[in-house]
């Protein structure tokens, strides 16, 4: 079944002084995200990925479209208390403490009065938010308020969760958490949803992924799928600095990183290579076929859509 | 009523405290006991009818200022810091949202006037050394002073829920003026004619009447009250709040939090 089915939803915001002038946020967008998976979605700056989260928590109204979330229609106030949301850059009530700020969010999303005291602590200790009782949020660094805000995301135990960009603002042990923490979830039978410009997080941690640009859905498809095309090239790395010459006649990019070096070529001059290399007495370290990354795909997809938009202007 | 309602009111509450908003009781504390002391000195039998007046006009301006300083913000201000998000992305309807805070602000006024309130009757105890039964009077005129609170928390609430606070608190403010003349702009109404007239009469109709909320003169004065004053007043604050949080409400509804 489908966690997510987002059919044709869209938004337009009328901007200027009197508000007359249209300005196109999110083009038409039909997305699937089904259950139990992790689904990246994923593009630049000012691509049109928050209004879409923002839509589907019913913060901002679609002007037109509609979407479905666990069955339940996006503006269904019941639906609420099966999702989580981490907004981007999340900002909270800074007079409270985190214990005071997950009992209130606790109160409002439900959770019995008996279960909270015991659901604060452990997801408090599940995002690494300990001795912090009684300090007020207004005295927690920025990769804090991003625990805090995850932990208030997964407080209420919800089905669906959305996070806004959740590595920002962490270092690269905090990130390395929450990828685990995503992880978790998604072992534990939730879904994921969560929209990044960080390719590599996307990479590691999605089932699938979606590419928007410019308010527009340019690609869709599973991370295993988008990665797998081999583009008829190896890559070899090799021992040393030094490159062979006849390496070079191959047509090979060599680049030397530390004491190795790395050489992409024809999948054809393979064989060639290797007995280039063992004629020379260089150790071979490496050999493998040259797969499109996801950063690869994300670029091309953006450049074809701004050639498109060239050809057409 | 709602229990999530009531957990917004009580968060509410609890900004107004930790923003150390009861803290104008000191000022409060300090303006009425100074009064006290010098009217005691100078004054000759009028002691009571000075530290009423002052003391209620003191609670009710002290009020208003709370009510319009934090009544602006209280939308706005959740939607600048995006707080508002992660209370709306739970099962919390827009409208729960908007009377949960009102009746936030609404405690907070009704705790700080409590509190002003005791100060009144001990600056009173003070300067007159007993209490007479006019005095109970006293209660009557706080009681509309609550009522002139909840207007207010509640039309500060709707400038807030569509426009910026700089201009919730000038439409705000200047509302609580006109109000306060409301009686005269009825009495031009009835001098004029044609169209100033209807417009005149449609102002004073709209704009709320706190000058039938203001009875510190006539308590002052130990004026008799007549009884269906309150029922009237009572009413006809409940009515207005009722029609401005419903209008908060409808342009909350429909609003988008970019």
């Amino acid at each position: 079944m489908a966690a997510i089915e987002i059919l044709g939803l869209e938004k337009t915001y009328m901007v200027g002084f009197w508000h007359k002038r249209p300005k196109r946020a999110l083009q038409p967008l039909h997305l699937n995200v089904e259950e139990g998976e992790i689904f990246g979605f994923l593009g630049p700056n000012g691509a049109g990925k928050t209004t879409t989260l923002k839509m589907l928590m019913g913060l901002v109204f679609p002007t037109a479209g509609t979407a479905r979330i666990l069955d339940h229609e996006w503006n269904d106030p019941e639906v609420k208390a099966q999702i989580g949301f981490l907004p981007e850059q999340p900002y909270f009530y800074d007079y409270l403490t985190a214990h005071e700020l997950l009992e209130y969010y606790a109160q409002l999303s439900g959770v019995p009065g008996k279960e909270r005291k015991r659901r604060v602590e452990e997801v408090l200790q599940r995002v690494g938010l300990t001795d912090i009782k009684g300090v007020q949020l207004r005295k927690f660094s920025k990769g804090m308020l991003q625990r805090a805000g995850i932990a208030q995301a997964i407080l209420h135990n919800p089905k669906l969760v959305f996070f806004d960009e959740p590595m920002s603002g962490l270092d690269p042990l905090g990130r390395r958490e929450v990828r685990d923490l995503m992880e978790q979830l998604k072992q534990e039978g939730k879904t994921v949803f969560f929209s990044t410009h960080i390719l590599s997080d996307a990479e590691a941690l999605c089932d699938r992924v979606a590419i928007v640009h410019k308010g527009e859905l340019r690609g869709v498809g599973a991370v295993a799928d988008l990665t797998s095309t081999v583009q008829g090239k190896v890559e070899v790395i090799w021992q040393g600095v030094r490159t062979p010459a006849s390496m070079k006649a191959m047509g090979a990019e060599c680049h030397v990183t530390g004491d190795n070096v790395r050489a992409v070529l024809p999948e054809n001059q393979q064989d060639a290579a290797i007995d280039s290399l063992r004629r020379e007495h260089i150790r071979l370290i490496a050999i493998t076929p040259l797969r499109t990354s996801l950063e690869a795909y994300f670029v091309e997809k953006l450049q074809h859509s701004q050639t498109t938009a060239g050809k057409i202007s | 009523m709602s229990p999530r309602m009531i957990y917004i009111a009580s968060n509410t509450f609890r900004e107004a405290v930790r923003d150390r908003v009861l803290y104008n009781l000191i000022a409060f504390a300090l303006l009425l006991s100074g009064a006290a002391i010098f009217v005691g000195q100078i004054s000759i039998d009028i002691e009571r009818l000075v530290v009423i007046n002052l003391g209620l006009t003191a609670v009710s301006l002290f009020g208003i200022v709370i009510a319009i300083f934090i009544g602006i913000g209280l939308v706005s201000k959740e939607i600048e810091k995006r707080t508002l998000y992660t209370v709306l992305s739970r099962p919390v309807r827009r409208w729960e949202f908007i009377v949960g805070k009102f009746l936030g602000l609404a405690g907070t006024l009704v705790v700080n006037t409590f509190f002003m309130a005791i100060g009144v009757f001990a600056a009173l105890l003070y300067v007159a050394h007993k209490f007479s039964a006019p005095d109970a009077l006293i209660l009557v005129a706080l009681y509309f002073i609550i009522l002139e609170f909840l207007i207010i928390c509640s039309l500060a609430l709707f400038f807030s829920s569509f426009s910026s606070p700089l201009l919730s608190a000038v439409f705000a403010f200047s509302l609580f003026v006109i109000g306060s003349f409301a009686d005269d702009l009825r009495g031009f109404a009835t001098l004029t004619h044609g169209v100033t007239r209807w417009i005149a009469t449609a102002a004073a109709y709209l704009v709320p009447n706190f000058s039938a909320l203001n009875v510190i003169s006539a308590v002052a004065h130990q004026q008799p009250l007549a009884s269906r004053l309150i029922l009237q007043n009572s009413l006809y604050a409940l009515f207005y709040t009722a029609m401005a949080l419903s209008s908060a409400v409808l342009i909350f509804e429909r609003r988008n939090l970019k």
